[in-house]
């Protein structure tokens, strides 16, 4: 009996493991000051390294005169793109972005020379020196314009373009499903509603500034430690612009502080590297805020154009949309924020006949990519304002319409693609629906701290009206459209003092997320033992493809999964084969080797010995297909996931002000791996959602920046966040590691509407702009 | 020029200071100090707070001459003598408050003096506490819960004294 209870106490789950949230491997040395971020890093003899960047969004580059900088006292090298020794392109999906500026500059802020010096001081004020003419020329910036180029002119010359791009059409793809949408489809909808939307330029905003320290090598080559997003990608994109093997380019992750999207594409590796390599010293570059706002790629503005017919009792007929995303003046990852866009834009709901035209723009604007939500974000500010105006339209409650028309398991999306897992769209609107509301205001007694205008003392309650409303949002996991997506880790296991310790080594770039906490869960729940260490993320191992998409525990997780059986099962051939061990009910818990049956086989430690078992393997995710460039059709997607929220506001209609009183969210997760994790992750993507709703926006005119700092761009404060209750469900995706899905973007995509919704709730104003701004409460636009 | 003042406790001196120079440069690149951040370097997030003679401020908007004779205390000088962690360090950590954690340091300064000042604030006086620390990453609802903690458990031990 007793050895029975020992085993039930063997093989209880470690809380440590998968489902259990232990506490973050990294997170004493953050609170303690001590993890190394990438600006922190340091290195004797050390040079600092600096951009001179373009006042212009487009100009002519006549002449570049380095003289005078060249002669500063503590500069040491001064470069242009003349200086560069291997190709001068490079991109994330299409290589048009010049690592420095080749007679022209397309956007304000594009880098032009590069400095290194002895202080960031000097290498500061030596790039003024820099004397650069420019023919200025008017910049392309607005939708007509760039769909004009007869008149306008291109942002790339057509000979230029280095993919499908055409008059300053970077990217496009068209939908068609059903009908399509013709005047016997409008015909069969009882009421129809049209909006025009638009979506203002959102910045990722992490807290830690760009910043890495190139190291030249012995061998020619160099290593760069550097806050990245996916390591592999950096050095495959950079080896060719420094002209050298991809074995002499060395990433390793250095700490990251955040990171969103905006550091999937390159900033200061290239140049760090091109300044140590010419200097033989290690050259380090941070960024400072302005040059954050100029050095990484931003959401995509959009203009988008709905229509929807319904029936009369609320049944989506059709809808007909457009969706116009300025790119600026490279492409990034425009391509795959339009087929996101596109094939995710009539949101999660039901629609026998669509029609859908997606396209991305080049212009003189500063350039997007990723960002959190990738295009779903801007489609969901859509496509829900729709659903609220339907509902009125109809005279139907807004979650009820939404319910009646969501998609479930076994619909297709309006790429022909099946939803072969759960999708409880449905459900999660009841469950965020049934959550208490909060108290209401209390008149008599406000604290002003707590009411919109908040510290400024604006009011005491009077004029103010509160609102509630909801919102659901549909999010893809992973790389789509045919990209082979996949992930690599390594795993070992060996006895260190006495104990068996598993060690995981993957490229994984944890930017914050707890990635590092969960491979460590999963080691520990597959291998049976307490005691994991995390390898440094580097290039020493395969690649993990990107911290994005909401793929990271699903595609290195899943990695990390394989690996970990892979030990396992090579553990117990090793004990069959020693001690003739015949059963299969064998497995790894408590640091033994346990039979279901027959109880503790063996000590891992004493099977293990002095030999270690490592592998490695790669996680691939099944196969996706392009979408049908015409029609839109094609399994593009690995995985949905939803998220549904529900925001209540008090607005003071008097001066415009808002404040968000509680944003709730409920959302699917398929398996929640860390639960502390996982809604720490909801609460800061709606945290995001709520910036983009009421405050967040790079205001660029005629092309030039105009908001490049904290002071002036807002990020929500701990005074604009409300309280954000979070409710999980786990209904497992059959096809996932665990049944997990991923997590970090879907409330980013769903929470903004209903921001929005409870504004209009609480105003009766249209708002079909974000981020809604007083101007547009108190109509003194 | 040379300044010389008091960092967590022990003297350090800095040669051939530029006089442009923030106490945030001084202490990350010149004293070996980088645990308070460098965020924006503006005063407007908050991630350099640091305590100058017990008050906290944005170590980016002070000039490193200001501090001469002065003394500093920063992330690096909350734990215990031994490394242990203090109470606000702990709460941080076991409250999931810290996710990329860049924001974290300014935080746990701010949060410091916050409860020495009043050991039980009410959530808004938390909020405007700490209205100045910007955080991109958590959504502030695990920062308040690590607040909370702490205070409890400042709280806890100031009962069983
Ligand atoms: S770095 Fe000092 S306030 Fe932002
Ligand atoms: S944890 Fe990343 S900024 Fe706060």
């Amino acid at each position: 009996m007793q050895g029975q209870k020992n085993l039930q106490k063997i093989h209880q789950a470690s809380k440590d493991g998968v489902g259990g949230s232990p506490l973050r491997p990294d997170g004493t040395l953050k609170v303690k000051g001590e993890f190394a971020y990438s600006s922190d890093l340091w290195h004797e003899d050390m040079l600092w390294g600096t951009a001179l960047r373009s006042p212009h969004p487009r100009a002519t580059i006549l002449s570049v005169d380095v003289s005078e900088a060249l002669a500063v006292p503590g500069v040491y090298a001064v470069l242009t793109h003349e200086d560069i020794p291997g190709e001068k392109y490079y991109g994330l999906e299409i290589a048009d972005q010049p690592a420095l500026a080749i007679d022209k500059v397309r956007y304000h802020g594009e880098a032009i020379a590069l400095v290194a010096a002895d202080h960031p001081e000097t290498a500061r004020r030596a790039v003024k020196k820099i004397r650069v003419e420019y023919e200025v020329l008017t910049p392309i910036t607005t939708e007509e314009q760039c769909l004009d180029p007869e008149t306008h002119g291109y942002v790339h010359e057509p000979h230029e373009y280095k993919s499908h791009a055409y008059g300053n059409v970077c990217h496009e793809q068209k939908l068609v499903s059903g009908l399509g949408v013709t005047d016997e489809v409008r015909a069969l909808a009882d009421v129809i509603v049209t909006g025009e939307y638009e979506v203002g330029m959102q910045d990722q905003a992490f807290l830690g500034p760009e910043s890495g320290l190139a190291v030249p090598a012995e061998d020619g080559g160099v290593d760069l430690y550097v806050a990245t997003q996916w390591l592999h990608v950096d050095r495959q994109q950079m080896a060719p612009v420094l002209d050298l093997p991809l074995e002499k380019v060395r990433l390793t992750l250095a700490g990251v502080g955040g990171a969103f999207g905006g550091r999937e594409d390159l900033s200061m590796q290239i140049h760090a590297c091109l300044l140590a390599l010419r200097t033989g010293r290690p050259v380090k570059i941070v960024y400072a805020r302005d040059e954050s706002f100029f050095g990484h790629v931003h959401r995509h503005p959009a203009r988008m154009r709905y229509e929807h017919g319904a029936t009369r009792d609320g049944k989506l007929v059709f809808a007909d949309c457009r969706i116009v995303l300025d790119g600026g003046a490279y492409a990034s990852a425009s391509p795959a924020v339009v087929g996101n866009a596109a094939s995710l834009g009539h949101g999660p709901y039901v629609i026998p006949n669509v029609r859908m035209h997606a396209i991305a723009l080049y212009s003189n604007n500063p350039s997007c990519g990723a960002m959190r939500g990738f295009g779903a974000v801007q489609a969901a500010f859509g496509y829900e304002s729709q659903m609220d105006r339907l509902a009125e339209a109809l005279g139907m409650d807004p979650v009820e319409l939404r319910q009646l028309n969501a998609v479930t398991q076994g619909d297709r999306m309006p790429t022909g693609q099946e939803i072969d897992a759960p999708a409880p769209v449905a459900e999660l609107l009841q469950r965020v629906k049934d959550m208490p509301l909060p108290p209401p205001l209390d008149p008599e007694h406000p604290d002003v701290r707590t009411l919109p205008g908040a510290l400024s003392n604006t009011s005491h309650g009077e004029g103010i009206v509160r609102g509630v409303g909801y919102s659901v949002g549909i999010k893809n996991v992973g790389f789509s459209e045919g990209f082979d997506d996949y992930s690599t880790a390594r795993v070992r296991l060996e006895v260190i003092g006495g104990e068996p310790v598993a060690m995981v080594h993957t490229a994984m770039a944890e930017v914050g997320q707890g990635g590092v906490t969960v491979h460590a869960q999963i080691a520990r729940t597959e291998l049976g033992v307490e005691q994991v260490t995390i390898h440094p993320a580097n290039t020493e191992v395969g690649s993990a493809g990107s911290t994005s998409a909401s793929r990271q525990t699903y595609m290195t997780g899943g990695a990390v999964k394989l690996a970990a059986e892979a030990v396992r099962h090579e553990l117990l051939e090793r004990g069959r084969h020693r001690y003739g061990w015949t059963r299969d009910d064998l497995s790894l818990a408590g640091g033994k080797v346990v039979s279901a049956s027959a109880g503790v086989l063996i000590a891992i430690v004493d099977l293990l010995g002095d030999d270690a078992i490592e592998q490695t393997r790669e996680h691939h995710h099944r196969p996706t297909v392009p979408f049908d460039k015409e029609t839109g059709q094609g399994f593009g997607h690995v995985q949905y996931t939803f998220c549904a929220n529900r925001a209540v506001v008090d607005v003071d209609v008097e001066l415009g002000l808002v404040k968000v009183v509680e944003l709730t969210a409920v959302q699917d997760v398929g398996k929640a791996l860390n639960p502390l994790s996982v809604v720490g992750q909801i609460q800061g993507g709606c945290t995001q959602a709520l910036g983009l709703a009421v405050m967040e926006e790079i205001v660029v005119k005629d092309g030039k920046v105009r908001n490049a700092s904290f002071t002036d761009y807002l990020i929500p404060t701990i005074l604009d966040t409300p309280p954000i209750p979070v409710q999980l469900l786990e209904l497992p995706d059959p096809h996932a590691p665990y049944g997990l899905r991923g997590v970090g973007e879907a409330p980013t995509v769903s929470a903004t509407p209903s921001i929005v919704a409870a504004i209009r709730q609480a105003t009766g104003k249209a708002l079909t702009r974000i981020p809604v701004r007083p101007e547009h409460l108190t109509d003194t636009l | 020029m040379r300044v010389t003042f008091s960092a967590n406790g022990k003297p350090v001196e800095a040669d051939d200071v530029w006089e442009g120079e923030s106490l945030l440069y001084v202490l990350r690149e010149r004293v070996g100090l980088p645990g308070s951040k460098n965020a924006c370097e503006q005063g407007e997030c908050g991630s350099c707070t640091v305590y100058l003679d017990g008050v906290p401020v944005c170590a980016c908007l002070v000039a490193a001459g200001q501090v001469q004779g002065r003394e500093v205390r920063t992330v690096e000088g909350l734990a215990g003598p031994d490394g242990e962690l203090g109470v606000v360090q702990q709460a941080f950590v076991d409250a999931g408050a810290v996710q990329c954690g860049f924001c974290t340091p300014g935080l746990l300064v701010q949060t410091d003096a916050l409860l020495a000042a009043d050991p039980q604030p009410s959530d808004t006086d938390i909020r405007e506490a700490l209205s100045g620390n910007l955080c991109r990453c958590t959504g502030y609802e695990k920062i308040m819960d690590a607040v909370r903690l702490a205070s409890a458990r400042t709280c806890a031990r100031g009962a069983e004294k």
